[in-house]
C-alpha cells in the first residue's frame, strides 16, 4: 500500500471508531423513561429532572394544549418537584450521595480534631488538651472572638488554642490554616452544637 | 495500782487541765460567749479584789465551743500526676511546691495523706520521682493509690514501693480507713490490650468506653470486717480516691457501688469521706456521711455539666494563664466531736474553709460561705 493509502486508512478508522463512540455515547445518554399513556386521548409530560411526570387527559391525538391548560400542567409538574426538594441550594436539590459525602468528610475532620485534642504529640511535655478539658469542656468556643485580657488583644478561638499549645503543652504553635488547627477547631466547635453564640462574653 | 495523788497535787493538776482547756477554747469562742465570759470574769475579779480568790477557771460553760474545738490536723497533697519529662516539668515543680508549703506549717500536721495519682502513666520512673519529692515531707506520710498509679502494671510497682493499698489505722481516737476505690471491671484482656494501652485508656478521663470505678466486693468484705471492730461512736474518716458517691459518670467522678459502701458506714455516728480524683473543691452530705474533695497540685478540672452535689460552693473557674491557679493542697482538721473542718489551700487565692458547722446547716450554711468567698453556689458549667 502507498503511504497516501495508509494515511487514508488511518483517518477512516478514526472516523468509524469516533462515529461508533459517538453513537455509543448517544445510546448511553440518560433518557427520561416516561410511563406509557393510558389511552389515545392522554399524554404524559416529563419534567427536566428525569423523574417527575404528569398525565394530561382529554386531548385529541396531536392536539396542542391551550395556554391555560399548559400553564396548569407546568405548575403541577413544578409543585411535584418542590415537594421532593430537601435543601434549596440555588434551586437544586442535594442528592443522597452528596449528603453522605459531606457528612462523612465533616466526621473525618472532627474525628481528626478529637484525636489531636487527646494527643500528647501536639505538645512536648506529655500534656494533652483533654487533660484540662475533658469532652472539650470549659473551652467555651461560642464566646470567641473576645478581648482576651491576658493576651491584651482580641482573640479568635485559634489564638487561644495556640496559646495553650505553646504554654501548658510547651509545643510549637500551629499556623492558622494548618489542617491540624482546622481539625481541632472543628472538634471543639462540634461539642457546642446548639449552644447559642455569645461572642465577647468573658 | 494507781499512784496516790495528794489532794493538793490533784487540785493543782485539775487547775492546770482546766486552764489548758480554757486557753485552747478561747480562740474558738463565739463573740457572745466571749463577752459573757468577760463579764463573768470581771464580776469574779471584783469579788476577788474583795478578798475571795478564785482558783477555778471553769467560769463559763465552754461545752459548745469545746465540741467544735479542733483536736488535731492532718494535711494532704494529691493528684500530682508526675510525668518523666525532666525535673523542671510543671507537674514536678507543683508537687515540690506543695511539699514546701506543708513543711512550712507551724505546727506541723500529725500526718500527711497522699491522695493518689502520684504518677500520670504509672511508670516506675514517675513513681520514683514522686516518692523522692514526698520523702522531703517532715511529717509522716500515709499513701493512697489512684488509677494513674495502678493500671500500667495492676499495682505491682505501687505495692513494692508503698505497701498494700487498703489499710486502716487509729489516730487520737479516730478510725482512719484507706481504700483502693479505683477498681474497674476488666475490659482490656479480651481485646488483648498492652499494659500501656490499658493505662492510656484509664488515663483518659472522657474515655467513652471507660468503665466505672468501684470499691469491689472483696474490699467491701474487708471493710465490713474492719468496721466490725470499731465502736459505733468512734469517728470514722475514710480516704478514697473515687468520691464514694455518684457525681458524673462520663468522667468517672463516680463510685458504682457507692450505696453499698455507704450502707456499711451508716451505723456510725460521725463519718467523713475525703476523696481525690476530681481536682476541685467539692462538698456533699448524705445521712451521716460528709464528703470533701481535695485539690490537685497538677491541674484543676471544670465542674461537670450535671450531677454537682448541691452543697458545693464552686471555686471560680481557673485562669489558664496562671499555671498554679485552681491547684493546691489542703488540711483536714478533726474536731473534738469527730466531725471535720476542711481547708482548701488554693495557690494564688485565699484559702477556702468548709466547716462542719456550715455543712450541717445545709444549703443555707453553704450560701453564707459562698457570700464570704464571693464564690457562687450555682455557677453555670461553662
Amino acid at each position: 500500500m502507498t503511504r497516501w493509502g495508509r494515511v487514508v486508512m488511518i483517518v477512516a478508522a478514526i472516523t468509524v471508531g469516533g462515529g461508533v463512540a459517538v453513537r455509543g455515547l448517544s445510546e448511553e445518554a440518560p433518557r427520561h423513561q416516561l410511563p406509557a399513556p393510558a389511552d389515545g386521548r392522554s399524554k404524559v409530560v416529563g419534567l427536566c429532572d428525569g423523574e417527575t411526570s404528569v398525565t394530561v387527559t382529554g386531548l385529541a391525538p396531536g392536539e396542542r394544549m391551550a395556554p391555560d391548560k399548559a400553564q396548569a400542567v407546568a405548575s403541577e409538574l413544578m409543585g411535584k418537584y418542590d415537594a421532593k426538594l430537601q435543601v434549596a441550594h440555588g434551586g437544586t436539590e442535594h442528592t443522597q450521595r452528596e449528603t453522605r459525602v459531606w457528612e462523612a468528610e465533616l466526621k473525618r475532620v472532627v474525628d481528626e480534631g478529637y484525636k489531636l485534642f487527646h494527643s500528647p504529640e501536639i505538645g512536648t511535655n506529655g500534656i494533652s488538651c483533654d487533660m484540662c478539658h475533658p469532652d472539650a469542656s470549659i473551652t467555651h468556643p461560642e464566646t470567641y472572638p473576645k478581648f482576651q485580657s491576658q493576651l491584651k488583644k482580641v482573640a479568635l478561638l485559634r489564638d487561644m488554642i495556640n496559646w495553650c499549645i505553646e504554654n501548658p503543652l510547651e509545643g510549637p504553635k500551629l499556623a492558622d490554616d494548618d489542617p491540624k488547627m482546622r481539625a481541632m477547631e472543628a472538634y471543639i466547635l462540634s461539642t457546642r452544637k446548639g449552644v447559642p453564640l455569645d461572642p465577647g462574653k468573658h | 495500782m494507781p499512784k496516790y495523788v495528794l489532794p493538793k497535787e490533784r487540785e493543782r493538776q485539775e487547775y492546770q487541765e482546766a486552764r489548758a482547756d480554757l486557753l485552747q477554747a478561747l480562740p474558738h469562742l463565739s463573740r457572745r460567749d466571749f463577752l459573757s465570759m468577760s463579764a463573768q470574769a470581771a464580776a469574779v475579779a471584783t469579788v476577788a479584789w474583795k478578798g475571795f480568790p478564785p482558783h477555778s477557771f471553769q467560769l463559763i460553760n465552754v461545752a459548745e465551743a469545746k465540741e467544735t474545738a479542733p483536736k488535731f490536723t492532718i494535711a494532704y497533697v494529691s493528684d500530682t500526676h508526675i510525668l518523666d519529662k525532666g525535673l523542671t516539668h510543671r507537674f514536678v515543680r507543683a508537687c515540690q511546691k506543695a511539699v514546701q508549703d506543708v513543711n512550712a506549717l507551724e505546727p506541723q500536721p500529725d500526718f500527711v495523706l497522699f491522695g493518689g495519682d502520684l504518677a500520670q502513666l504509672g511508670k516506675p520512673e514517675e513513681l520514683s520521682i514522686g516518692q523522692q519529692i514526698l520523702k522531703d515531707l517532715k511529717a509522716p506520710v500515709r499513701m493512697m493509690v489512684g488509677e494513674h498509679d495502678w493500671y500500667l502494671d495492676m499495682g505491682e510497682k505501687w505495692r513494692e514501693m508503698f505497701g498494700e493499698p487498703t489499710y486502716s489505722f487509729e489516730h487520737k481516737g479516730v478510725h482512719f480507713i484507706v481504700l483502693n476505690s479505683v477498681i474497674v471491671e476488666d475490659y482490656w484482656t479480651e481485646p488483648k490490650m498492652t499494659p500501656m494501652q490499658r493505662m492510656l485508656a484509664m488515663a483518659q478521663l472522657d474515655n467513652p468506653h471507660g468503665r466505672p470505678f468501684t470499691v469491689g466486693e472483696a474490699q467491701r468484705d474487708w471493710l465490713k470486717k474492719d468496721l466490725a471492730k470499731v465502736n459505733k461512736k468512734t469517728p470514722v474518716v475514710v480516704f478514697s480516691h473515687s468520691p464514694l458517691y455518684k457525681y458524673y459518670r462520663p468522667w468517672n467522678f463516680w463510685t458504682d457501688d457507692a450505696e453499698q459502701v455507704q450502707a456499711l458506714l451508716a451505723p456510725f455516728a460521725t463519718v467523713t469521706v475525703i476523696h481525690a480524683h476530681t481536682h476541685q473543691p467539692l462538698t456533699n452530705r448524705f445521712k451521716n456521711i460528709t464528703f470533701h474533695g481535695v485539690l490537685s497540685t497538677a491541674w484543676p478540672w471544670p465542674y461537670a455539666p450535671k450531677g454537682l452535689p448541691e452543697l458545693t460552693v464552686q471555686m471560680v473557674r481557673a485562669d489558664p494563664f496562671n499555671q498554679f491557679d485552681g491547684c493546691g493542697w489542703g488540711t483536714v482538721t478533726a474536731l473534738q466531736d469527730g466531725q471535720v473542718n476542711k481547708r482548701y489551700n488554693l495557690w494564688d487565692r485565699n484559702p477556702m474553709d468548709v466547716t462542719f458547722e456550715q455543712v450541717s446547716k445545709g444549703r443555707k450554711g453553704m450560701e453564707q460561705l459562698a457570700a464570704q468567698l464571693k464564690g457562687n453556689i450555682s455557677w453555670p458549667s461553662y
